[in-house]
């Protein structure tokens, strides 16, 4: 860990780490994430509002600073989402997510992602974009004109996933392998 | 290349990605027509791609053939006007059966419609020699034509017969030098004799320089020649100059203006009444007269003998209220005598006949038990004896 928590903005590609996770980690985090998905809010349903898989493609790409990193598992969770929701076609969270994961990469290059403020900040973009980008797609690729994008709860419910992000994230922290 | 993509790798892969799962997408989703996104978006996709294609295989494939590849151009210029040429002649050649079929046609309703036996005829051959005015007809003796018989069509007399043969005939036509037949005016009854000149306008004779006739004046057969039927349209007075002691008039042969193809010979001609109005004027109605409109003597006085006729005249019984000044005398006498109560025809000579001396006065009717109708004819119908048989 060479880089400093006092700054943001990093002066070059070379001063921002990439962290590396065993093999079960990459396979095991997003699965549990997509498992809670699906069934933790038939037990909680106050739970619904949680995007794990979402947050869990956010990390890996934050971290991993590789674009066709981010890209590629935003695509299989996002793909793994889909199939897991009879009623939405394959492709829609996976081509959100594939976004999700280049986009968040591309950040995770420029900036120092172990801040814990910005990951906050990251957190509750990228779920406004996701939010943003699904209802775009529904509406000009499956033609729902009836779906209202409701700007008030998104914004919380972006703010409550970027907190839980941010907990998330510190604990996904633990399984990155040490130098 | 290849380095290229090394450079733009990442958005490439993101490019590629993205692209299968919209194209994963499009398989599964279905547009408001129940088609597939997928082919929505091929169609879409191609579809221009075609139409350029296309265009631009067609503009090369005419410009080639429009401005390159005009080895053939002329030949085929000279094998089109050679089938124009063609075509013309066989527009011609339609056009002439068209007409002649047309003629056919008048011909078979005239020939229906006369009462006179006919023959139908066609011309096959003119005579020999320079203004020639005799033609050969396909029938002869063999069909029953004899010579002197008349020649006509449905716009007029053509002819006469001057020769039978077994199969054919010889017709002298109407502008024939030595042709002659007698006519009449339509319009006055004016007699004259028919004769050709070898032009195509025909002469007419013996026409008293009082006669009244005009230009435009329509002429028929008079019947006195005892070859053409009364009745007969012959021509149309084209000059009339005064002379002495007879008018010179010009004819234009009605018969012969729209060609000699078939003709109709008559075998038995019968006489017919000369039309009140021309050939080809159409019938024209004319409403019952207003009431009180006979009376117009009523309430006035009759101070000329003439207007004492007229009013007679306009009591008189149906049919006697117009014609020639004999007819309206005759209806005055025998209103006169059926006031009387005699019956015309009856009684031995020498019997006391009606009082003629008692003319009805002028206004009053004679009692009739069934008043006429207002008579509703053509407008010069009542020049003569009534409308046509």
């Amino acid at each position: 860990m060479s880089y400093t928590h006092d700054r943001i903005l990093l002066s070059s590609q070379r001063e921002g780490q990439v962290s590396r996770f065993r093999a079960w980690v990459m396979l095991a985090v997003p699965l549990a994430a997509i498992l809670f998905q699906i069934y933790v809010p038939m037990f909680f349903q106050f739970l619904r509002f949680l995007e794990m898989p979402l947050l869990v493609v956010i990390y890996f790409a934050l971290m991993r600073r590789s674009q066709i990193s981010g890209l590629t598992v935003g695509a299989l969770v996002g793909l793994a989402q889909d199939s897991l929701s009879p009623k939405i076609p394959l492709g829609m969270y996976g081509i959100v997510n594939t976004l999700v994961g280049y986009f968040a990469a591309s950040v995770g290059l420029r900036l120092d992602v172990d801040h814990g403020l910005l990951r906050l900040v990251l957190c509750f973009f990228f779920y406004l974009f996701h939010r943003f980008f699904y209802w775009v797609m529904a509406r000009a690729l499956l033609g729902q004109q009836q779906l209202v994008f409701a700007w008030p709860e998104t914004l919380a419910l972006g703010l409550l996933n970027a907190v839980v992000g941010v907990a998330l994230f510190h604990f996904l922290d633990r399984l990155r392998e040490t130098a | 290349m290849e380095s290229l993509l090394n450079r733009y790798r990442n958005i490439t892969v993101l490019l590629l990605v993205i692209f299968a799962q919209l194209v994963l997408l499009a398989v599964q989703v279905k547009n408001d027509q129940d088609v597939r996104l997928i082919r929505v978006w091929a169609v879409t996709a191609v579809t221009p791609v075609a139409r350029i294609v296309e265009g631009l295989r067609g503009g090369s494939s005419g410009f080639l053939h429009n401005y390159i590849l005009l080895h053939d151009t002329n030949a085929e210029n000279r094998r089109l006007q050679t089938e124009l040429d063609r075509l013309k002649l066989d527009n011609i050649f339609l056009k002439s059966e068209l007409s002649r079929a047309d003629r056919a046609k008048a011909l078979e309703v005239f020939q229906r419609h006369t009462a006179s036996k006919t023959v139908a005829a066609t011309i096959f051959a003119v005579g020999a020699g320079s203004g020639s005015k005799v033609v050969f007809v396909d029938r002869g003796t063999v069909s029953g034509v004899q010579r002197g018989m008349a020649v006509v069509t449905p716009d007029g007399i053509v002819g006469k017969v001057i020769a039978a043969y077994p199969m054919s005939s010889a017709v002298q036509l109407i502008t024939d030098a030595d042709f002659a037949a007698g006519v009449v005016s339509q319009k006055t009854q004016a007699a004259g004799t028919l004769k050709g000149q070898g032009t195509p306008l025909c002469k007419v004779d013996y026409v008293p320089f009082e006669e009244k006739i005009e230009p435009g004046d329509m002429l028929y057969t008079s019947g006195s020649d005892r070859i053409f039927p009364r009745g007969f349209p012959v021509g149309v007075v084209k000059a009339v100059q005064p002379a002495q002691p007879f008018k010179e008039i010009l004819v234009e042969p009605s018969g012969l203006q729209r060609g000699l193809e078939d003709v109709l010979i008559l075998v038995q001609g019968v006489h017919q009444a000369i039309p009140d109005t021309l050939p080809v004027s159409q019938p024209v109605y004319i409403a019952p007269a207003p009431p009180g409109a006979n009376g117009t003597a009523e309430g006035q006085p009759a101070n000329t003998g003439s207007a004492a006729a007229s009013a007679a005249a306009s009591a008189a019984p149906p049919g006697a209220s117009s014609g020639t000044e004999a007819d309206k005398l005759r209806s005055i006498y025998k209103a006169t005598g059926e006031a009387q109560k005699h019956t015309f025809g009856e009684g031995l000579p020498g019997t006391k006949p009606p009082d003629f001396t008692k003319l009805p006065p002028a206004g009053t009717a004679p009692a009739s038990p069934n008043p006429a109708p207002p008579p509703v004819k053509s407008p010069d119908a009542g020049r003569r004896g009534g409308p046509p048989q």
